[in-house]
């Protein structure tokens, strides 16, 4: 039996791992590999050595020092969703969890796994096309091809795959960090710097060095994401990408005005889209569905659309003033 | 009464398949296997200029390699026809690999064999194809100047124009008329086994497991392409993951498999990808339609034209026939259909479940709700006043039950409280509505002769055969039910046998004729041998029965009875064991009627839907469904009802989420998995209601058994559109109808 061979490590410690990864350029971390797996039999990555993480101590959930919570990377998707401390604090986080992929996928993914989560951009996984996110240079397929699924936020001449992630939506909304260790060390990145937007290198993803490991997500205190929430909009009623998602934490005072506000979409960025331009809108300001509207206007004004996807834009701004809306009266 | 016939008895073979235990064509373990691994062209139209063949077999654990260089020339060039016609049935005039021309995306261009699966896919990545493209014509949109009116429809056996009266005259007169155009998507089926044959040879002699919807037709089709007798090629099939008419025709792979076996001289089984299943066996087209009604202040249909323009590949004349209904369900003197084509670079599109009818019929239903809202008229009631006794050709219904189908259909979603006024009921964020659309399908008698055999041991046990295949329908426990019912036994002292050519002849189970024409065979075999064991027993002087008229004995558990005087009886088994008779069987045919019996064929029914609409975001869920339908006798209403529900959630899905386009860049398919291309899930799926109109029907067989395949799914789409205008006012002329099609006012149409 042949096939295209491939070498598969089992990593027993983090610096084992980390030490496989950086001496093999052509080698590869392998988390839940819910994606991945997919992706090496689809021919769109091609390493030589996979270098598994699972065995790593890295499934613990715990309070830190200055009251957030510390999420392992190998912590299972399902098991964070449904942790009493994330459904609490966090529960359009939790929400966020159980509304990505299905209950098995969920059981293997892990929260490390789910930030290099790859695009569902066919071009980018049918190995054959022009796409620079798999090859650079060689040009984006699907500025003129069938794009409805695609990116309206955060686009580039070169790429506009939309991130997939429902979690890293709410993680984005909630100031979280990545911490990672390197060859150097361990170094944490706060997570709106962890999710690079295309420009001109599609391809480069993460401000990650080869070798370098996801070892854990710090979620911050937040008393406000005690009332957070999740949406998400679909084709179908469950089992599939956003077409838009709204994550949404506010707190308004009691002269009717925006005291806080965390508000994050996933289905219409090339990353996972922190508003922040509907919250500086709306923050100060009185909570009147006008207001939510000219929030929503503000974060779309750049929508960068094609005729398959502009439907994106309306549908967008409809989901956040609603979303705002019905946080007010609940 | 029978015992048996129209029992919900739970399928015979359910054991096997929950526990793992059936053999599907993919699991057939031979000595010696080897897999093969179709490689598809990566253009949509040019040639192939080069294959460099050295790496992928230097990856070793290769055993052959062909392509067009190598591969046999067939036979006899392939006729695109029906399978239901008894003849080969090649899904396309067309046969890969046999010269270097590329006429679409993933046409078969090399087949690589190899010691494992993983092996093939190996080498099949490392073959160098070089092509040169030329531009392609893959969408309406590129070939719409393009377009003609074809003559005919499926190699010749269809007319293309079905026209009587004055359309144009009855439409300038009309007093009412309603002109509707509607675009659909391509749709794939998506079995959930994709196509899969492996193949044998011992000599000159052919064994074939198909994952097939007729062994028959895999036989005649590739003996035919092979040039090899049809007595040397057997076909075995005793499970199939579904079909939806993917497995309908028999495409390239097959006959490519059983080449590839006689070139590495190893049985080979060559499985298609999911991917491949995009690709390789067929598609419902792309397609626009438009609809024009004429019709009086009184409701009365004067006249329709439905055109439909969609494209097919370079060598075919197909099209879905998309009028078959609209010229009948409703009586009018004035009728146009037209089937309009593009060639372009595609494969043949073949059919898909209730094919051609499903969108002639959306075209067909959503008008006429436009045309019932037009006069202020209940849509109900403007379908029950338009049916007519008759066909379009002033024959009357083998069997009818339309009006009772709508009727029943009406209480079931509680239509009487219904107020007609389009988008004023609001639950939150939802706006709801309920639609209706009636439903039918033809019975199409293009068949031949069918065969089964029934043979009875001295035992008092039982084989009934015929070659059906079992794709998921339920054909081995109605067949059972059928022959016990025929035979007058116990449905546990039979066994019934399928799947296999060297069985009695039935032709592949296709366009909702499965089970009227396997019923009807296995019921006069089982008959002719009831008949012949009564005649044994009244002729044998040592029988209680001797010298009874055989009219007046009766048959129950084995035993016949005589109908005067029920003390006097004797076993089936007693008197074949008396006679020294180790079995007997007998063989029962059916002819089919002439197709052009002077009846009108429909099978017919009545489809109603609640919907929610997302005021804001066009999304659609569909909150109720219900189903009326009236197929002639129902041999097992359990697997009927599963039969129907599964059509109608191929409406749903049809309705709001299926559709496939290919990208115009590169010629292919844009959505080629399961990921992309979205079925209905468990979430989506409604509160649903199935049920049945009795009809008698003395015409299309001896059971008056009409089939459930296709009227399920006809309809279903047309309704939930029609909730969808009852909820929002908006009219829907695209499918799927997905939230920007509602968003925008229901598409370009």
């Amino acid at each position: 039996m042949t096939m295209r061979p491939i070498t598969f490590f089992r990593a027993g410690s983090i610096d084992d791992a980390v030490a496989a990864v950086s001496a093999n350029p052509d080698s590869a971390f392998l988390a839940g590999g819910t994606t991945e797996i997919d992706l090496l039999r689809l021919g769109v990555i091609q390493p030589t050595l996979l270098v598994d993480v699972n065995e790593l101590p890295l499934t613990y959930l715990e309070d830190t020092e200055s009251g957030g919570v510390r999420i392992g990377a190998m912590a299972r998707m399902s098991d964070v969703a449904r942790a009493p401390r994330i459904v609490e604090r966090y529960p359009g986080m939790s929400q966020a969890l159980l509304l990505g992929a299905s209950e098995q996928l969920r059981n293997m993914a892990s929260m490390g796994g789910n930030m290099c989560q790859r695009t569902r951009c066919a071009y980018f996984r049918d190995g054959r096309s022009p796409c620079n996110k798999r090859e650079p240079g060689s040009g984006c397929s699907a500025l003129n091809g069938v794009n409805r699924g695609h990116a309206i936020l955060g686009t580039s001449d070169q790429c506009i795959a939309t991130h997939p992630s429902d979690v890293a939506v709410a993680l984005v909304a909630l100031d979280a960090t990545v911490r990672t260790m390197g060859p150097d060390g361990i170094r944490t990145i706060p997570i709106e710097q962890f999710f690079l937007r295309p420009e001109d290198t599609p391809s480069v993803e993460h401000p990650l060095e080869h070798g370098e490991l996801i070892v854990a997500i710090d979620v911050p205190d937040l008393p406000v994401a005690r009332a957070s929430r999740y949406v998400k909009h679909r084709d179908r009623a469950s089992y599939e990408f956003a077409l838009v998602s709204v994550f949404s934490a506010m707190r308004v005072d009691d002269k009717g005005n925006v005291a806080e506000l965390r508000l994050a979409l996933g289905g219409v960025g090339t990353v996972p889209w922190r508003a922040h331009r509907a919250e500086e809108a709306l923050i100060g300001r009185p909570a009147t569905p006008e207001n939510f509207a000219a929030a929503a206007d503000a974060e779309l004004a750049d929508a960068d659309t094609r005729p398959m996807n502009a439907f994106k834009v309306t549908f967008a701004k409809r989901a956040i003033v609603r979303e705002l809306s019905q946080v007010v009266t609940s | 009464m029978s015992p048996v016939l129209g029992k919900p008895v739970n399928r015979v073979d359910g054991p096997d398949k929950v526990t793992g235990t059936g053999r599907y064509c993919g699991e057939i373990v031979l000595p010696g296997l080897a897999y093969g691994l179709i490689v598809g062209a990566d253009v949509a139209k040019g040639r192939v200029v080069s294959i460099d063949e050295s790496a992928a077999r230097a990856a070793g654990g290769v055993y052959g390699i062909l392509t067009h260089r190598n591969t046999p020339k067939v036979a006899n060039a392939p006729h695109l026809i029906p399978s239901l016609a008894g003849q080969p049935a090649p899904g396309e005039s067309f046969f890969p690999m046999q010269d270097d021309v590329v006429h679409y995306w993933g046409q078969p261009v090399a087949l690589v064999v190899a010691d494992s699966l993983e092996s093939a896919a190996h080498a099949a990545a490392l073959l160098d194809i070089t092509y040169e493209e030329s531009p392609a014509v893959a969408t309406i949109e590129d070939g719409r100047k393009s377009a003609y009116e074809a003559e005919t429809l499926f190699g010749g056996l269809m007319p293309a124009r079905d026209e009587r009266g004055d359309v144009t005259a009855a439409l300038a007169a009309a007093e009412v008329t309603v002109d509707a155009s509607y675009r659909y998507a391509a749709n794939h089926h998506n079995p959930l086994e994709t196509s899969v044959t492996t193949a044998q040879w011992d000599g000159d002699r052919l064994t074939l497991w198909d994952s097939t919807m007729g062994v028959r037709a895999s036989q005649l089709t590739v003996a035919s392409l092979l040039g090899i007798p049809l007595s040397d090629v057997r076909v075995i099939t005793h499970f199939v993951g579904g079909g939806f008419g993917s497995k309908a025709m028999v495409w390239p792979h097959v006959t490519l498999a059983a080449m590839a076996a006689r070139h590495v001289g190893r049985p080979v089984r060559l499985t298609l990808t999911r991917p491949q299943s995009f690709t390789s066996n067929g598609h419902r087209e792309e397609q626009e339609q438009r609809i024009t009604l004429g019709a009086g202040r009184d409701g009365r249909l004067t006249a329709i034209r439905h055109q439909k323009l969609s494209i097919t590949s370079s060598f075919d004349d197909w099209a879905e026939p998309a009028t078959g209904v609209s010229t009948q369900i409703y009586g009018c003197d004035n009728y146009l259909g037209s089937h309009s084509l593009i060639k372009g670079n595609t494969m043949t599109p073949t059919f898909t479940r209730a094919p051609g009818e499903s969108l002639g019929s959306f075209s067909l239903e959503t008008a006429m709700d436009r045309l019932a809202y037009e006069l202020g008229m209940d849509p109900v009631e403007l379908r029950i006043m338009n049916h007519p006794p008759v066909d379009n050709h002033g024959n009357p219904w083998s069997s009818d039950g339309m009006a009772d189908c709508l009727r029943r259909g009406a209480e079931l979603i509680g239509w009487a409280d219904r107020d007609p006024t389009p988008g004023v009921r609001q639950e939150g964020d939802n706006l709801i509505g309920t639609g209706v659309a009636g439903a039918g399908y033809p019975v199409a008698f293009m068949m031949p002769v069918q065969h089964a055999r029934a043979r009875i041991f001295n035992d008092g046990s039982v084989v009934i055969q015929t070659s059906a295949q079992e794709f998921g329908i339920g054909v081995t426990t109605s067949m059972s039910q059928v022959g016990a019912d025929g035979l007058g036994v116990d449905m546990d002292v039979l066994r019934f046998e399928a799947g296999d050519t060297d069985l009695p002849n039935t032709t592949s189970a296709v366009g909702s004729m499965g089970a009227t024409m396997q019923s009807s065979a296995v019921h006069n075999a089982a008959r002719t041998l009831r008949n012949e064991l009564i005649a044994h027993a009244v002729a044998d002087d040592k029988s209680p029965l001797h010298g009874l008229s055989p009219s007046s004995v009766r048959v129950a558990d084995g035993r016949m009875t005589s109908t005067l005087d029920p003390s006097i009886s004797e076993s089936y088994a007693d008197m074949l064991q008396r006679n020294r008779l180790l079995d007997l069987e007998a063989l029962g045919s059916w002819t089919p009627p002439p197709f052009t019996t002077p009846h009108g064929l429909l099978t017919f029914g009545a489809q109603f839907a609640e919907v929610a609409v997302d005021k804001d975001l066009g999304l659609v869920r569909v909150r109720r469904m219900a189903g009326v339908f009236a197929p002639g006798r129902v041999l097992n209403p359990k697997l009927a009802r599963s039969q129907l529900l599964g059509g109608m959630l191929w409406g749903l899905g049809q309705a709001l989420l299926e559709g496939n386009q290919i990208d115009r860049q590169s010629g292919r398919w844009a959505l080629n998995n399961l990921g992309e291309y979205l079925v209905p899930v468990h979430a989506d799926i409604p509160d649903i209601q199935v049920e049945f109109v009795e009809v008698e029907d003395d015409v299309v067989g001896p059971l008056g058994v009409k089939g459930v395949g296709e009227v399920g799914q006809v309809g279903a789409a047309a309704a939930i559109a029609n909730a969808v205008f009852h909820a929002t006012g908006r009219r829907m002329s695209e499918l799927p109808m997905t939230a920007e099609v509602v968003m925008n006012g229901g598409g370009a149409g």
